[in-house]
């Protein structure tokens, strides 16, 4: 056995790579951070536009950092009430950190949990647009398990509070071509003009395969699956549906509606 | 067998031995980001760098690498350089780096990229692998841009995004081929690529394997 196959040898290439390599990839990863969170941020803004019909997704990061500031406002809600609160400044509070905190947050049993979240935070932040200084239209965050990853977006409805403006999501890793044909503006695009609410109230928007049927009196109400992501539908299904409900933003579409918007 | 040169290592891969052409290597990737040009060109350039510069690294150590954990090294060093350009691309090409998904992350698993490295590098010096590199990274580059471009235009009558036919539903003439969009019609582009490739260049057809032997016994139809 030559020197350079014994043992001590191999052990000690191997450990001198290894370490080498992570300090690299280590300081790449930390360098980088600061501009990475930024553009997740305007990522993130980017898609409320988007989702709220303000703008295409292609506006430059000037654009949107001017289109959001002027039209978009946003506020921290308490689920639970269904109240504005002042406790937290809407520009940094981050409901998905609250989500984890056990104090800002509580766990969902299996039944209560649909969008198999978890944990659903009792803050949270959503945005309107206004208009003449009245309620324009509303973007509610929503988030839930679809087949590989919780699917992160918003759902805008105009100010009757029940017709969709849009639904869309800026972050997920569903099988690319399948699942993650969510992003599909063909597909989202079926969303606008859809109602939430049946005549009682209650949440009816659901994902339906193999086509909508224009004749049905339903057909308000429903969203023709992703082609081959079942999962994938039913999980975003599941999570609008939640989202809608009591658990989720229930209480403070009560309240809007109630006092008037 | 002589030293290659320079020369040979860049450009020989691009024509003569190109690694999509026909070596089959990296296909899956060819199929998935070529719908546009704009992913084709981000693409082709992040794995340029990452065969290059591995390549680079692997030759600069091949006298230290013991034989027994050679790949898993090769693969070391190409896992951190992949991760370097994913996070470069997350902080400076936000949208194209979410467009491109997990096929940049799945470089490390794209079959050039280690062929070079234990086929190339780990006998050659390290600036005639970096060539060596650069070269079947532009082998893959020519193959994606050129799929890059018959993709986008024909079937979307852009290029770079940017019209370039007219579409019939915006009131132009052309009515774009919606199957250049879906990742199969790669795999006819390819095809025929090869297919002409192979037709010029006749020393690329290769011998088959086996000859089809004759039938043996009356049972083998059934």
């Amino acid at each position: 056995m030559s020197k350079k196959e014994s043992t001590t040898r191999t052990l000690l290439v191997a450990l001198t790579v290894s370490l080498v390599s992570s300090v690299f990839v280590a300081g790449a990863a930390v360098s980088l951070k600061p501009v990475q969170i930024e553009n997740r941020q305007l990522d993130k803004q980017r898609s409320i536009l988007s989702i709220a019909g303000l703008g295409s997704g292609q506006l430059s990061a000037r654009e949107v950092k001017e289109l959001f500031a002027s039209r978009i406002s946003a506020k921290v809600v308490d689920l639970d009430t269904g109240e504005y609160t002042d406790k937290f400044n809407p520009a940094t509070f981050d409901p998905l950190k609250a989500s984890k905190d056990p104090k800002l947050s509580e766990a969902l049993p299996g039944e209560e949990d649909p969008a198999l979240i978890k944990r659903r935070e009792r803050y949270t932040t959503v945005y309107t647009v206004e208009k003449d200084g009245k309620l324009d239209s509303l973007i509610l965050p929503i988030r839930g398990y679809g087949l590989w990853s919780t699917l992160h977006g918003f759902i805008a409805i105009k100010s009757d509070l029940n017709t969709v403006v849009g639904l869309g999501f800026y972050q997920h890793a569903e099988t690319p071509g399948l699942g993650g044909e969510v992003d599909n503006p063909k597909w989202k695009a079926q969303w606008p003009g859809k109602t939430l609410f049946d005549d009682n109230g209650k949440p009816a928007i659901h994902i339906v395969k193999g086509g909508v049927d224009p004749a049905s009196p339903s057909a308000i109400h429903q969203v023709d699956a992703l082609a081959g992501a079942t999962l994938t539908s039913k999980g975003v299904d599941r999570l609008v549906q939640f989202w809608l409900g009591e658990q989720g933003f229930g209480h403070y579409l009560a309240k809007l509606r109630t006092q008037g918007v | 067998m002589s030293a290659p040169t320079v020369k040979e290592v860049l450009f020989n891969p691009v024509f003569k031995n190109n690694p999509i052409g026909l070596q089959i290597l990296g296909i899956c990737s060819a199929l998935a980001v070529t719908s546009n040009l704009k992913t084709a060109v981000v693409m082709s350039i992040a794995l340029t760098l990452v065969t290059a510069c591995s390549n680079l690294f692997i030759s600069m150590i091949r006298h230290q690498i013991p034989s027994s954990i050679r790949m898993i090294v090769q693969m070391v060093i190409i896992a951190s350089l992949v991760i370097v350009v994913d996070q470069i691309l997350k902080a400076y090409a936000f949208t194209l780096a979410k467009q491109l998904s997990v096929f940049v992350g799945l470089i490390i698993t794209n079959c050039i990229v280690m062929g070079r490295a234990e086929a190339f590098a780990m006998q050659n010096p390290p600036m005639l692998s970096f060539f060596d590199g650069i070269g079947n990274g532009l082998g893959y580059s020519a193959m994606l841009l050129t799929l890059g471009v018959i993709r986008e235009l024909f079937g979307a009558g852009k290029l770079f995004g940017i019209e370039i036919f007219q579409l019939a539903k915006d009131g132009g003439w052309y009515v774009p081929n919606g199957l250049l969009l879906l990742p199969p019609s790669a795999f006819f582009l390819i095809g025929l690529i090869i297919w002409g490739l192979r037709s010029w260049r006749t020393e690329q057809v290769e011998e088959p394997a086996f000859k089809m032997a004759p039938q043996v016994s009356e049972q083998e139809a059934y």
